[in-house]
Formats: C-alpha cells, sequence, structure tokens
C-alpha cells in the first residue's frame, strides 16, 4: 500500500509553475482535494514502500518518510539522516515526503508522534526511524538474496548497491524493492553503532534549501487551490469577550466580498476572492464586542497578582532538600533579589493560517503545523465529522516555535468558515496585527530569590519562589500532576534526564505559587527554562559578587557533583578567555543549565557605550546533546535560538491594557535585527548515552550571560526584562 | 485595469488603486515567492525591486507604480537561480524555515547593485529585514561571499 496515495495527481508544485525538480528538491506534494468518490487509502502505489519509513521508486530515487515537522530547525534533514543511515542508500538519491496524520491514524499510528517540540524531533524518535531503515535494508538485501538463492548472510548493501561478492553479482535498491516489499519484517534490527555512522552525525547540507533560494517553497500562505477564497478574521481583543453585533450590510457591497460572518462566540470574518479585499472590508466592518470582566485587566493588576504569590503560604513544591528557613536563619550573609519576565509572541514571520474544504463527507485542512496529528483532531472536532473523514496536509513552517503545536485555535475557525460554505476552498490569513493579539504568549513569572551565604561566602541554603502563570493549566491541563505544573521547574529539578539543577546546594526549595491571568500562555521556544535560567544565573552572579568570589570559581564550587554541566561551563569559560583579562571597555559574563536533555552553557562579551547603548560582541555557547545528528544544523540552531532569546530578554514584552494586548506588530513588539548580531561561536562536545534536544537549550544562557556581562560593564543588574527598560548610562 | 511590468512580462491586473503591490503580485499574479509577514514596512519579507532599487511591497500602493517601471520578483531574480546571492546563499546553507529569505536575498541583491563591495559596518546597515529563525550570521557571510562573486555550484 502507498502512502502517497494521490502521488500520481498533479502536485501543487507544478500547479503553481514553481521550480523545476532537482534531485535536491524535496519532494512534497501538497495534494489537490480528494474527489468524492476516491479512496483516498490503499489506491495503486507510484512505487511500492519497502515499509512505513521507506519508499524506493524505480529510478533509485529513495523516499524517506517524516513524520515530525520541518520548520526551520532542520529536523526533516537529520531524520532523513538516520533513516538513510541504517538504510545504506545513496544520500544523493533521498527525497523527503510527510504521511498525513490521517494515514497515521488509518495505519494505527506506525509513524508514531507527529509533535514537534520541547526538541524532541530527533531525540524521541530517533530509536524506532533508525530501525524503520536498518529493517528495510534487511528486506531489501533478503529480496535480492532470494532472487540469487544464496543466504543474506553473505550479500552486503552500500549506497544502495546490494552485492553478493562471492558470484560478483550485484543489484539495486530500486530493482528489488518490489520483492523487498513482500518480505516478512525482520524480528531482530540490530542498529549501527553512532561511531561507525558515514551520514548521520555527518554536517551536510539541508534537503530543502534550494526551494528556498527561489520562491518555489510553498508555505501554507500560498496554498493556492481551485475556487478558492479568501478569509480575514477579527477576534475578540479581549480573551474571554464575544461577539455582540456586527453590521454585514456595511460592507456587504465592497469589492470581491462574498460572505460576512460570525466565528464562534468571538470573532467575526470576511471572505472575499482576495485576501486583500477580504482584510479591506474586515477594516471596515463596524462590530460591538461584550468585552467581559477580562477588560479590566492590566499589566500592573498583574504584577500585583504575582508579587501577592511571591509572599503566599501555599506553593507546590519542585525541589527541597535540607531545610532553607534553618539555614537562612543562621546566615552570616542573606541576599535577596526579585526578577521578573513579561509576556512574549512568538511572532513566527509567517502568520497563522491555513486553509479548508468542507463537505458533509469529509473535511481537509492544508496548514502550517508542529502537531498534524492536534491538527487533524481540531479540525475534526470543529468539521463535527469524525477524524477518519478527515485528513491535514502538512505545509512547511514559516517558524513555529512552539506556536503551531499544542492549540489549534487558527484550524479551528477556518473549518468553521469553511463548514459555512460547503464544497468552497477558504484560505484564512491572520494579519500580524491578529497574529499579535491572539498568541499562545510566554508565561509571565516573577521570582524572589533568597540566599544564605555562611562566613567563609560558601552557599548554604536557596529559596528560589516562583510566582506565575501555568502553561499546562490553561492548555493542557491532563498533563499537570497533582495541581502542580511540572514544566514550572525546567533546570530546577532535582535529577533526571531531561533538565536537571546543576548545583549542590545543602538547603534548597524551588517553590511555584502558581497565578493565572486570563492571557492564553503557550510553549514558546525554551518554555520556563528560559526565565528559570534567567533567575537563578543572574542570582548566582549575584551571590559572586556578594561573596567577594569569582562568578565561575563560585560556581564551580557547588558543582562538583555534576560533571556534564561542569564540562559545558568551562567549556564556554576556557574559550571566551575567562581567566585572561578581556579588551579594554569590553566585560564578560557566563552561566550555565540544562534542559531538554542537553548541558548548555554560554558566555558573552559586551561593551557599554556612555550613552548606554549595549553592544554584544560575542556569544559562545557549548552544548552537550550526548549525541549529535548533524553538527552544521546545531550551529545554526545555536545561533538562531540566540537571536530569539536575545529579541525577547533585550526588547520583547507583550503589556496588557483593558484586557488586551498592547502590542500589535514590530513596530511596537521590536526584535533583533542584523546590526545588534553578535558573533556566536557554538562548540559541540557530544559525550554521548543520552539524546539531548538542540533546537532550544542554548536559547536559555544568552540572556544570562549578556545579562551578567552588563553588570560587570556598569554595575546594574537588570532583574526586570525586557533590558531596554533599563537606562544603562553609568549613574 | 493597471498595466505591470514584472519579471520581463507585461501583465494587465484587476485591482484597486490603493492595493499594495506585494498582494497584486500575490495573488492578482499569482507570484507567491514574495511574503507577508507586517504590512507596514517592517520586516522586509516583501522586498521586491522596482527600476533595480529594493522596496518593501506591502507599503506601496498599485497606484504608485508608474507606467514603465520594471518590477523583479524573487522568482525573476535571476534564470535558475543563479544569481550571485542565491548561489552564495545555497552554499552556506542560509535558510532556516525560509519565510524571511526571498526578501533577504532581493534586499541583499539590491544592496550588492548599489555597491558591489560593502564593509561589514554598511551590511548591518542597509539590511533591516527580520529573520526570527537567526539565519542574521549566515545572512552577512553570505553577502560577502556573493561579493566576492560566490563560487559556482552547489556542495
Ligand atoms: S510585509 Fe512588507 S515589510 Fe513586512
Ligand atoms: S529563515 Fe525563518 S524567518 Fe528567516
Amino acid at each position: 500500500m502507498g502512502v502517497t496515495a494521490r502521488s500520481s495527481r498533479p502536485s501543487r508544485r507544478s500547479l503553481l509553475g514553481g521550480a523545476a525538480a532537482g534531485i535536491f528538491t524535496l519532494g512534497f506534494h501538497i495534494p489537490l482535494p480528494a474527489p468524492a468518490d476516491a479512496a483516498t487509502l490503499g489506491a495503486a502505489p507510484v512505487a511500492p514502500e519497502v515499509n512505513a519509513w521507506v519508499v524506493v521508486r524505480p529510478d533509485e530515487t529513495v523516499v524517506i518518510r517524516i513524520a515530525r515537522s520541518e520548520m526551520g530547525q532542520g529536523t526533516l534533514t537529520g531524520l532523513a539522516q538516520l533513516v538513510a543511515e541504517e538504510l545504506g542508500c545513496d544520500w544523493a538519491r533521498v527525497t523527503t515526503e510527510y504521511p498525513t496524520p490521517g494515514q497515521n491514524l488509518a495505519r494505527k499510528r506506525v509513524w508514531g508522534d507527529y509533535s514537534t517540540g520541547g526538541s524532541r524531533g530527533i531525540r524521541e524518535s530517533n530509536e524506532y526511524v533508525r530501525k524503520g531503515g536498518a529493517a528495510a535494508r534487511m528486506m531489501l538485501v533478503a529480496a535480492a538474496a532470494k532472487g540469487w538463492g544464496v543466504p543474506a548472510e553473505a550479500c552486503r548493501a552500500e549506497k544502495g548497491v546490494i552485492t553478493h561478492a562471492a558470484s560478483g553479482r550485484s543489484t539495486t535498491y530500486g530493482a528489488v524493492a518490489g520483492a523487498a516489499a513482500k518480505m516478512e519484517p525482520p524480528k531482530d534490527v540490530v542498529l549501527k553503532d553512532p561511531k561507525d555512522w558515514t551520514i548521520a552525525g555527518q554536517p551536510l547540507k539541508r534537503l530543502d534549501t534550494l526551494a528556498k533560494l527561489d520562491g518555489s517553497q510553498v508555505y501554507g500562505l500560498d496554498i493556492q487551490l481551485p475556487n478558492l477564497l479568501n478569509a480575514a478574521i477579527r477576534d475578540c481583543p479581549v480573551v474571554g469577550g464575544t461577539v455582540k453585533s456586527f453590521d454585514a450590510k456595511a460592507v456587504a457591497g465592497m469589492p470581491g466580498v462574498r460572505r460576512v460572518l460570525q466565528v464562534g462566540d468571538s470573532a467575526v470574518a470576511v471572505v472575499a476572492d482576495t485576501f486583500w479585499r477580504a482584510k479591506t472590508a474586515l477594516d471596515a466592518l463596524p462590530i460591538t464586542w461584550d468585552e467581559g470582566p477580562n477588560a479590566a485587566v492590566s499589566s500592573q493588576t498583574i504584577a500585583a497578582t504575582l508579587r501577592e504569590g511571591l509572599d503566599a503560604e501555599q506553593a507546590f513544591i519542585g525541589n527541597k532538600a535540607g531545610d532553607v528557613a534553618g539555614a537562612l536563619k543562621g546566615a552570616a550573609k542573606v541576599v535577596e533579589a526579585v526578577y521578573g519576565v513579561p509576556f512574549q509572541n512568538h511572532a513566527t514571520l509567517e502568520p497563522m493560517n491555513a486553509t479548508a474544504l468542507w463537505t458533509p463527507e469529509r473535511c481537509e485542512v492544508w496548514t502550517p503545523t508542529q502537531n498534524g496529528e492536534a491538527a487533524l483532531a481540531a479540525t475534526a472536532e470543529a468539521a463535527g465529522l469524525p477524524a477518519t473523514q478527515c485528513d491535514v496536509y502538512k505545509i512547511h513552517l514559516g517558524g513555529g516555535f512552539g506556536r503551531r503545536g499544542a492549540t489549534h485555535d487558527w484550524v479551528h475557525q477556518v473549518v468553521l468558515i469553511a463548514k459555512e460554505m460547503p464544497g468552497t476552498p477558504i484560505k484564512l490569513i491572520w494579519t500580524r496585527e491578529e497574529d499579535m493579539t491572539h498568541g499562545r504568549y510566554h508565561p509571565v513569572t516573577q521570582c524572589r530569590l533568597r540566599a544564605a551565604l555562611d562566613e567563609k561566602g560558601a552557599l548554604t541554603g536557596l529559596h528560589m519562589r516562583i510566582s506565575g502563570q501555568s502553561i499546562l493549566a490553561a492548555i493542557a491541563p491532563q498533563r499537570m500532576v497533582d495541581g502542580r505544573d511540572p514544566v514550572t521547574f525546567q533546570g530546577l529539578n532535582p535529577g533526571g534526564p531531561e533538565a536537571a539543577i546543576g548545583y549542590t546546594i545543602p538547603n534548597l526549595l524551588v517553590d511555584h505559587a502558581m497565578r493565572n491571568p486570563h492571557i492564553i500562555p503557550g510553549f514558546w521556544r525554551g518554555v520556563n527554562l528560559n526565565p528559570n535560567a534567567i533567575y537563578l544565573e543572574c542570582f548566582m552572579d549575584e551571590l559572586a559578587h556578594a561573596a567577594g568570589q569569582d562568578p565561575l570559581d563560585f560556581r564551580l564550587k557547588l558543582m562538583g557533583n555534576h560533571p556534564k554541566h561542569r564540562a559545558v561551563l568551562e567549556a564556554v569559560a576556557e574559550r571566551i578567555g575567562w581567566r585572561t583579562a578581556p579588551p579594554a571597555g569590553v566585560f564578560r559574563g557566563l552561566c550555565q543549565t540544562m534542559g531538554f536533555g542537553s548541558y548548555v552553557a554560554g558566555a558573552a562579551e559586551v561593551s557599554v557605550s556612555d550613552a548606554g547603548d549595549l553592544t554584544i560582541h560575542r556569544i559562545v555557547a557549548a552544548t552537550d546533546p550526548g549525541h549529535a545528528v548533524n553538527p552544521q544544523q546545531i550551529d545554526a540552531q545555536v545561533a538562531g535560538s540566540f537571536v530569539y532569546g536575545l529579541s525577547a530578554a533585550l526588547y520583547g514584552e507583550c503589556t496588557v491594557k483593558d484586557g488586551r494586548i498592547e502590542q500589535t506588530n514590530f513596530d511596537t513588539y521590536p526584535v533583533m535585527r542584523l546590526d545588534a548580531m553578535p558573533a556566536v561561536e557554538a562548540i559541540l562536545m557530544p559525550s554521548g548515552g543520552f539524546w539531548g534536544g538542540v533546537g532550544e537549550p542554548t536559547i536559555a544562557v544568552a540572556a544570562p550571560a549578556v545579562l551578567n556581562a552588563v553588570f560587570a560593564a556598569t554595575g546594574k543588574r537588570v532583574r526586570q526584562l525586557p533590558l531596554r527598560n533599563t537606562d544603562l548610562r553609568r549613574a | 485595469m493597471a498595466r505591470l511590468t514584472v519579471n520581463g512580462v507585461v501583465r494587465e491586473v484587476d485591482a484597486e488603486p490603493d492595493t499594495p503591490l506585494l498582494w497584486v503580485i500575490r495573488e492578482q499574479i499569482g507570484l507567491t515567492g514574495t511574503k507577508y509577514g507586517c504590512g507596514i514596512a517592517q520586516c522586509g519579507a516583501c522586498t521586491v525591486h522596482v527600476d533595480g532599487a529594493a522596496v518593501r511591497a506591502c507599503s506601496l500602493p498599485l497606484s504608485a507604480i508608474e507606467p514603465g517601471q520594471k518590477i523583479v520578483t524573487i522568482e525573476g531574480l535571476a534564470p535558475g537561480a543563479d544569481h550571485p546571492v542565491q548561489r552564495a546563499w545555497a552554499q552556506l546553507d542560509v535558510p532556516q524555515c525560509g519565510f524571511c529569505q526571498p526578501g533577504m536575498i532581493m534586499a541583499s541583491a539590491a544592496l550588492l547593485a548599489q555597491t558591489p563591495n560593502p564593509s561589514e559596518q554598511q551590511i548591518r546597515a542597509e539590511i533591516t529585514n527580520i529573520c526570527r529563525c537567526g539565519t542574521y550570521n549566515r545572512v552577512l557571510a553570505g553577502i560577502k561571499l556573493a561579493a566576492e562573486g560566490g563560487r559556482p555550484g552547489r556542495g
């Protein structure tokens, strides 16, 4: 059974008049809607699949199926490398495709989890995708051996060619793929030792670059289907508010307008022949809202609620050792500080969008998503159809960063619109303004840290009280544990393979007073590791200064039991030249943390002018992700994560007034641009034995390294982010 | 009906005169390589060339285009995507998600057309496009490589 059941149909690429397909061009088909009578699964395949992961075409092209989503992080190339490594095919002939979530459902989740977030693309699926590749190789070899009447063990496969040395015979994967598809899948699959890898672990070029250079890469925004209409939408600016009324007649006669309709309780959409006309009419449409009680909320009221939480009796415990209260009482010196981070928007450069086609029998959606299965569930729910009568075609993402994974609010909207116009494909595009004001924001938290130092300046106790928002409580309550949100404690856990604190502190308490404002939070690249690393690592710096010690030495004394944390910290210290004097006017800061299964550290060099302008000259990051699948991609991920993390730390802030987010576009939500971009040096030090993520962990070390360097330069502690709210001129 | 010359082809387009050039290119002409990112001339995703100069098409109404002005989009930058900037981009694997890249490439090509050997300072000042994936250092390296003429082919 072929998974690309419709691959004989014309692809969107050809309909769009896109670029010529080269062997490096992605083989994604953007399928047309299914005709009502089409058997969508089990139709005659173009080439037989050897197994769920691998199709070999007669021309020797190897199609590797990828369940996770490519959003710029290179997971597509990385996962294909892993399959290709075990398959033993010719990398130059590899192409990839996404099986749809509907096909996964029909085939009992043969491709496993589709969710792409938490830096999990490679670390969680590497074993089964490698097994998929290895099993396909064994079946291809077995098929060739059977044809020759020789034992499979006497044959070997390399670069897509199978040889039987004893008889001098050889054949190719493409020639035996049909026979291989009929072989029994092997029961025991042995994977290669990573040290023998020749494709995985190599700094290979990305598979998806060329289409991104000439405009031929199709994003969700670019989907074109016959008879497609475009929709623009406005959701109530205050979360929780509803539509009171709107005057459709006022815009009904405007150019191109086909329909003005309410979407759910809280939104109004205009459908027109083009998006621009839909948006123009929507801007002219009189709408009155019932904003509800949340309209009274502001950044100030939220901050007051969080401040109250800093002293609250009740709090969920994330990490506890010894007796903090006793340590603080007996301390030679107590150091205390309060830090805080604001809401952040993901601001993917491609705004939210989706295209839907609804009929009473079937609903299909084309959308950029980090989680095809969740998008399918949202489609089915909004469509009022069983999931088996729906499907989602994943389109390359113009950025994800967590926004396009856990919730699919925009998919819901487009399906509700399409349902009102059966048989007509509807493309919904959010304006940047809609995207900025209806995000799933990085949660707002504050943190009070209290530490006990003894007379020698050693850290004897630490209480970290986090007060603020829980992501899980808002969008994934089923993942809460006894009312507690474990994600809140990222990087501060007592141990475990995921996000453990890197210090041994005899008396320690990390707890969380949950305070949930109405603004909906979400997983934002780096998630809670970002604020937690800022809180702990900037405070560690404060403690080192209070103790009169070097910030590196102060940390190292607490890290004897944490050799992997220590190794990355020492690596960045060494590279930045911590033990030598920096150039005149340049100041340094460093930090370390652990998250998403990887150990990371950062060190920065900055200068601050007399006018208070900050220049970040250089950042060094070290990552120990266990295994490294594609070093070149990891390098790009580290640099990219710094841009994302520093944009937030330096400039980003979504504030609330009258219950709504005030920032509406990049003029009021500034982000880092090339002029501010520092040189980035990434040190990759895979120590083996585990699989950590690389898309997120380093984001968390950019901000504390820079903030600590800013203190070294100015004597000013920036405790409330973003930094641009602080005057850095020397007092 | 307005008449536009896009990538060397003369097109009749039917759009209101205040329609931004970006949406005329994407929706009336059907060339979707030029992207929408902000609509207010902040991000540069919509960058095209008008008579060789980089402009942010989201903020340029159709009515502002003079007859005879030559518009070039990413699809028409160079036959076979063989512009030195595109070659350098391929060699350095610049794009991540790629959504900003048509604009980045068009802005970079216009910069090099005007200033064939820009200093790093000039590149940092002139290329103000937003990339949320953070490809800036590769963009910088790519422009320098393209200024040297790039090396032929890929990898
Ligand atoms: S879309 Fe034109 S500058 Fe952003
Ligand atoms: S590559 Fe994704 S926004 Fe630039």
